[in-house]
């Protein structure tokens, strides 16, 4: 059992699938933290800001 | 009133005649209302769902739009990781549409499950080897991704972009863009293709059976194959909708000529596939069941003209008319044929689901029909008038297309 899934199973099938499902949402949580971080260190100007 | 919200150096009607055109999509939404909280309060008892048609209007819009929204995901990954930069001129449009198709599909569900409170189970006590549970985890990831998108427009806002901070956030996000949009393609591709698998699956209804390859019947690649093909139609269709309404020119011809061209490619693959499919079906899967193509419609209210409609004037026409260019470069014949395409794709998950469920299984059993209530309309045109409102506050407080004020020069 994982925090995620009450019947979970360790065999290939649920980690093929939680597998594919936590990394689409670790990639979602990747790139909105790098953003939030990268945004106040550019506030604060520790950072460059990019200009279009 | 609110003209310090409208984006600089355009044009826009004035707060009363916004608040009037408002008015019949809050009324669909007044009746969306009114219907969910009956369904809610009594049951779904309140619609004409029973234990043979457990899949109904609802189900039908539900399928219909999240194909029509796939232009959000396709677009996305035609700009962002293909590399089109002529379709950066409507990727704003097709993400807000993909996002008011998935967000409405979303709400629907809500209300076609019971018992929202419940919602959660689905994830929580996963059947891994269901496709509906595979579509609703990437439906709801889907649906973040394309929030995430749509934020940057939001804070295109002539308001919100005052605020130094807000404005960073949204040029950041804008710069990791690509990696969403590849997110969101994954998430699109199995949702799509899932959504097709599950009456792929269907041994006991042979009307819906099919083969296929390894685990996947072949109408998880052709729901996949539909979506990207109409969705592009349906973006095309929306913007053509605003330019009728505004009298004004939004996009340019090349961003809309490109979509149009890629979709006839894939509208005209989809239909030799979908032939192809037929044609295998007609000869394998149904005399396996011991029946015949003329038993599916024997009785009943669903003829064999939906199928004809389906390939023939919302398929094979619709792909002519986009396949040469002269056709497609003429205004008229591009929304015919848009319209025709997007009908079609409606047709075909309108025969995946209610007429699949209408045809008997059991030889003592009989064709059924069926015919939504007021509160199963009033649920669904709610999605109609809520996409209305959204896309209508977006074109005028947020400048979702870039060429606006170049192809519109205003002259005081």
């Amino acid at each position: 059992m994982t925090p995620f899934s009450f019947e979970w199973q360790w065999n290939i099938e649920y980690i093929i699938f939680f597998g594919l499902l936590y990394i689409a949402l670790g990639i979602i949580g990747v790139g909105i933290t790098f953003t939030v971080i990268k945004t106040g260190l550019q506030a604060l100007g520790f950072m460059r800001e990019r200009h279009f | 009133m609110d003209s310090p919200l409208l984006p600089h150096g355009v044009k826009r009607c004035s707060t009363w005649a916004f608040f009037f055109w408002t008015l019949p999509w809050l009324a669909l939404l007044a009746w969306g209302g009114l219907s969910a909280f009956l369904c809610l309060w009594k049951g779904l008892n309140q619609t004409n769902m029973s234990n043979v048609f457990a899949f109904a209007l609802w189900i039908v819009f539900d399928l219909a739009v999240i194909a029509l929204g796939a232009g959000a995901f396709f677009t996305g990954f035609l700009t962002y990781i293909i590399g089109k930069k002529e379709l950066k001129n409507i990727i704003s449009t097709a993400v807000i549409i993909g996002f008011i198709c998935y967000s409405g599909a979303m709400a629907m569900l809500g209300i076609d499950i019971g018992q929202p409170i419940r919602g959660w189970f689905i994830f929580w006590h996963a059947n891994i080897h269901s496709m509906l549970v595979e579509v609703s985890f990437c439906i709801t990831c889907y649906l973040m991704v394309l929030a995430i998108e749509f934020i940057p427009i939001i804070l295109e806002n002539r308001k919100l972009e005052e605020i130094k901070e807000l404005r960073i956030f949204g040029h950041n996000l804008h710069e990791i863009m690509a990696v969403f949009a590849a997110t969101g393609t994954f998430l699109s591709f199995f949702h799509q293709g899932s959504l097709g698998g599950m009456f792929g699956v269907m041994y006991a209804r042979p009307f819906a059976a099919r083969e296929g390859f390894y685990i996947w019947p072949w109408t998880f690649f052709l729901f996949v194959l539909s979506a990207i093909a109409c969705g592009p139609c349906f973006t095309i269709l929306c913007t053509k909708l605003t330019e009728f309404f505004t009298r004004k020119k939004l996009v340019p011809d090349s961003a809309i000529q490109l979509l149009a061209k890629i979709s006839a490619w894939l509208i005209s693959l989809y239909m030799v596939l979908k032939i192809a499919d037929y044609l295998g079906w007609m000869y394998g899967v149904v005399p396996r069941a011991g029946l015949t193509f003329e038993s599916f419609f024997r009785e009943g209210p669903y003829g064999v003209y939906l199928v004809v409609c389906e390939m023939i004037f919302c398929g094979i026409l619709p792909a002519i008319i986009l396949m040469v260019p002269k056709a497609r470069q003429n205004q008229g014949w591009l929304i015919i044929a848009c319209l025709l395409n997007c009908i079609g794709i409606v047709l075909n998950r309108f025969l995946f689901i209610i007429v699949t469920l209408a045809i008997p299984v059991m030889p003592f059993d009989r064709f059924w029909g069926y015919l939504p209530t007021w509160q199963e309309w009033g649920i669904g045109l709610a999605v109609v008038g809520y996409g209305f409102l959204l896309f209508s506050a977006a074109y005028r407080y947020l400048p979702i297309f870039p060429k606006e004020r170049e192809l519109n020069p205003i002259t005081e």
